[in-house]
């Protein structure tokens, strides 16, 4: 993302996230010739040196027209985008790695028409839409989520070509929005941990509680108490015992329950998974995060709010 | 932003606009093109019309790379050069159409509607009448409907052309403001192609048998006169233009240029102007007998004026002649000798001419002859003369005795020469027409003459006009009277149909004032314009300047139109958004998705103090917006309220 220099900032009166709507006043608004502009006042000057050569009347007639035309455009081209109203909308939240879209409501107060509105993100291809007289349109931008946490759009860059694509009017507001981007699923994580245990290992209830469901791998990060023992007395490359802990009781994923030595981003990566893996197998589960708890729940609403704070753990509250 | 994306493919809908652009920008020149060329553009155009019809997809690249092979060099072949005006059309009018064929995306409809721009000047190289520029500006219509549909395409055909006509409506006053004060430069900024000039007509320095009955059948306006009074009749009005001097046995031609020695008696004249249509030569045309040349020009001692370079746009000048005045009276036989040379065949007028002045020793007598042997024997004036061969004039005289008025002025001087009178051809045109209803006199290509000029001691050089003595209606009522019923004549130049006649006076008078206002209108009259508005010296600065303010001017108002349309924000939501930003600065920012309730109810526990106004405010708001409160009073009130809270800064 271009860094934001100080002449942008002046120039274009960025403040940080501004309150809905954001109303494209006159000064907002930036007007310069596109390429195709350049080439059309190259060839006026040229048609205009012809005129001047053959002395043809007519010929500065048909130049000073569309010299004229030219500063009809540049105006028409302003006036699309001049008092464009742009409210942020939603963002529903979305996993690292995906693409997050962020929904914003345009509203047109004008009995004319504006059209071929184009918005776009820094360095993403732009959307554009018609927008009718005094009408609304939603418009969608996609932007890669990278990282968990709060993404913001940043600048958005509002810009129009029409009528003729002569000259191009721009302006860059920043509505204050933000989606919610949780950590990235685990793609390969060892299975639940057994309900009513803290994770692998130490098991509160008796071990036959639980279904013995196969052998994987061995994986760092695996309880040495899982270890299959016997078939590593045999030669074999290490292998995992691997139990299916439906045994309806309280599941709980506990941060300070993984290996030792796991990074704090895989750590919540791999949370992430399980509460997806519980959420589909419909399990109640409680999250203990450092500083945080989260009680047990299966509904939707605590789903969202257990990988809201996986997202957000560590974060400042913004 | 650096984020270019590719121009997208064109639609259907916008090839249609381009095409429709593009063939209105042809139909102004393919006309004009050589026949094999234009036959291509109208092949061409009908098969990417055709494809368009049928939805077929375009040729491929090296398909037409060939194409524009070929095409140059067929244009190379007719025109054995790329430079210069002709082949320029030619190519650039092939590059527009070929062009079509390549209309693949967005930046191709805006390359295809440049060069339909570019193209409609040219065709101004060949026409600015009223008509061409009626079509050049449907075609800018079209065009720029093209441009519109190129930006964004989603619309209705009646949309896009009301767009454009806006827009070009809104481009008049610039187009008005700049067309009046740019500051206009005279002549050509480089040395032009040989045939820049090519294609108009007019009398040749040079004159054989059928040079003049040629241009006799083109009805093309020569140059306008208009008269301070009433304008002399038409048998006085001889319009001098080259004097021929030396004769090869077939062609006349004019001789060396001389400076004119002794100036003209200031005599009481007649005071006119001319305007005079481009015939790249350097003549200008005057009554007989001019008395002084106008700026930029000079009288040549045989009395022609000419210009300093040749007259390639329409010029106006003022004039002023004297009907009758002696010229060279006192001329010797030194400055009199090229006058009385010939070549040394026609053997039969040379005997007749010099037993004539045998005969009678008085010049004057011989002249009576010469003019009494046209009127006595069966002459004819004819527009289609037999062909004349070695001894033309003998053959002319004795023979076929049918011919124009350049065979008879040629076989009066050499009769003239061959008796010893000193002699000359003068070419020009003889008479004109009187439009009523703006009172210029229209002088035709059709009006075209020649006469000849004898010199007699004491008396200079007279005119004398043989072709008057064979058909005297010619000089006294112009070609379609002296003619025998049945010759082709140019349409309109007939006398039959008067009502017809009447139009054409009115349209030409509608031309006239198009071709002094607006092809007409160079840096001399730009000059007269603004010193008559009241500018003292309208220098390149001054109109500059003037022009810069009022193109300026223009724009403001066009913006405060444009803005004065946008003004109707509900003030309702900008009190509103007021709020927002005033306790946003003390960090109470109102989110996105807080409506207007939540947010008073999270600054009023947030702020105590502040609790009573914004609830106010809000309950005004949501009134105002989405309650029945209406009226001025209430919104003044949110107006008010939002002005006058004044939340301190918490730190």
């Amino acid at each position: 993302m271009a860094a934001t220099t100080r002449l942008e900032r002046w120039l274009y009166r960025l403040r940080g996230p501004e309150a809905s709507p954001v109303v494209l006043v006159q000064r907002r608004v930036f007007i310069l010739p596109t390429r195709t502009g350049l080439a059309y006042a190259g060839l006026l000057f040229l048609m205009l040196i012809g005129a001047i050569n053959y002395g043809l009347s007519l010929g500065f007639a048909l130049v000073f027209l569309l010299v004229g035309l030219g500063l009809v455009a540049m105006l028409h081209t302003f006036r699309n985008l001049l008092g464009l109203e742009i409210s942020a909308g939603r963002a529903e939240p979305v996993f690292a790695g995906d693409r997050a879209r962020f929904v914003l409501h345009l509203r047109n107060r004008r009995r004319g028409g504006r059209l071929a509105l184009c918005l776009g993100l820094d360095g993403e291809a732009a959307s554009c839409t018609d927008l009718a007289a005094e009408a609304v349109a939603d418009i969608g931008l996609g932007l890669a989520a990278r990282r968990r946490g709060w993404l913001r759009p940043g600048r958005i860059r509002v810009e129009t070509r029409y009528p003729l694509g002569l000259v191009r009017a721009w302006s860059l507001v920043e509505p204050n929005m933000r989606c919610l981007v949780y950590p990235r699923p685990e793609a390969v994580a060892p299975p639940l941990p057994p309900a009513g245990s803290d994770a692998f290992g130490e098991a509160r209830g008796s071990q036959d509680e639980e279904d013995f469901a196969g052998l994987r791998d061995y994986r760092p990060g695996d309880s040495p108490s899982r270890m299959a023992w016997k078939a590593a007395a045999r030669g074999q490359s290490p292998l995992t015992k691997l139990f299916d802990g439906v045994g309806g009781g309280p599941l709980w994923l506990d941060w300070n329950s993984l290996p030792g030595g796991m990074e704090t981003e895989a750590r919540l990566s791999r949370l992430t998974r399980w509460l997806l893996d519980a959420q589909t197998r419909g399990l109640a589960c409680g999250l203990r995060l450092p500083g945080r708890e989260i009680p047990l729940g299966r509904d939707a609403r605590h789903f969202e709010s257990c990988l809201e704070a996986l997202a957000l753990h560590g974060e400042s509250s913004a | 932003m650096a984020s270019r994306q590719p121009s997208p493919p064109l639609t259907r809908a916008q090839e249609s606009w381009l095409l429709a652009g593009a063939f209105l920008t042809l139909a102004g020149g393919v006309f004009r093109l050589p026949p094999w060329l234009g036959a291509a553009v109208v092949l061409l155009f009908s098969l990417r019309a055709t494809l368009w019809w049928r939805r077929q997809p375009l040729p491929p690249r090296w398909l037409l790379g060939l194409l524009v092979l070929a095409v140059s060099a067929g244009v190379l072949l007719t025109f054995r050069q790329f430079f210069g005006r002709g082949p320029g059309t030619a190519l650039l009018t092939l590059l527009l159409v070929l062009k079509l064929f390549e209309l693949r995306r967005a930046r191709d409809g805006v390359a295809a509607v440049f060069l339909s721009f570019f193209l409609l000047l040219v065709h101004f190289l060949e026409a600015q009448g009223m008509s061409m520029a009626t079509l050049a500006l449907t075609a800018l219509l079209v065009l720029v409907a093209a441009l519109a549909s190129l930006a964004d395409d989603g619309r209705k055909i009646a949309d896009h052309l009301r767009l454009s006509a806006l827009m070009l409506a809104q481009a008049t006053p610039f187009m008005l403001v700049l067309f009046l004060l740019f500051p206009r430069v005279q002549g050509p900024l480089w040395g032009m192609p040989a045939d820049a000039w090519s294609g108009l007509s007019g009398l040749s320095d040079s004159m054989s048998p059928g040079s003049i009955s040629s241009l006799s059948l083109s009805g093309a306006i020569a140059f306008r006169a208009r008269f301070e009074g009433d304008p002399p009749p038409h048998a006085l009005l001889y319009w001098r233009g080259p004097v021929l001097r030396d004769f090869d046995g077939r062609t006349w031609r004019a001789g060396p240029e001389q400076a004119a020695t002794g100036a003209a008696a200031s005599a009481a004249g007649l005071d006119y102007s001319v305007t005079l249509e481009p015939h790249n030569r350097r003549w200008l045309y005057a009554l007989d007998v001019p008395l002084a040349a106008p700026p930029d020009a000079h009288l040549s001692a045989e009395y022609q004026v000419l210009a300093k370079a040749p007259v390639r746009s329409r010029i106006r000048y003022e004039m002023r002649s004297a009907p009758s005045l002696a010229l060279d009276t006192g001329a010797d036989a030194a400055s009199l000798q090229p006058y009385l040379d010939l070549p040394a065949n026609n053997p039969r007028i040379r005997a007749l001419a010099a037993q004539w002045r045998r005969e009678s020793p008085d010049e004057g007598a011989v002249i009576a002859r010469m003019l009494r042997h046209f009127r006595g024997e069966k002459f004819f004036y004819t527009l289609t003369p037999p062909l004349l061969g070695e001894d033309g004039v003998d053959q002319f005289l004795f023979e076929t005795r049918r011919g124009f008025c350049e065979h008879y002025a040629s076989a009066f001087v050499f009769a003239m020469r061959a008796a010893g009178i000193p002699a000359r051809v003068v070419t020009g045109y003889q008479g004109g027409e009187r439009n009523p209803v703006d009172g210029w006199l229209t002088v035709r290509q059709s009006d075209a003459h020649a006469w000849a000029e004898v010199w007699l001691a004491g008396k200079g050089w007279l005119r004398v006009d043989p072709t008057a003595a064979i058909a005297p209606e010619r000089v006294e009522a112009g070609l379609a009277s002296a003619l025998p019923a049945g010759e082709s004549l140019p349409f309109l130049a007939r006398a039959d149909l008067s009502w017809l006649r009447q139009l054409r006076f009115r349209w030409e008078a509608v031309g006239n004032a198009w071709n002094q206002w607006v092809l007409g209108y160079d840096s001399q009259r730009q000059r007269e314009l603004l010193s008559r508005l009241g500018m003292r010296e309208p220098d390149w600065r001054a109109m500059t300047a003037l022009m810069t303010v009022l193109c300026a001017a223009l724009l403001a108002g066009l913006a405060a139109w444009v803005l004065r349309r946008q003004a109707s924000t509900d003030r309702v939501q900008l009190a509103w958004q007021r709020l927002g930003r005033k306790l946003a600065r003390s960090g109470l920012e109102r989110c996105p998705w807080e409506g207007p309730r939540d947010y008073s109810l999270r600054v009023a526990q947030a702020r105590p103090d502040l609790a009573q106004d914004v609830r106010a405010i809000a309950a005004l708001y949501i009134g105002l917006r989405y309650g029945k409160l209406v009226g001025k009073a209430s919104l003044q009130q949110l107006e008010k309220r939002v002005a006058d809270l004044k939340p301190a800064l918490r730190r």
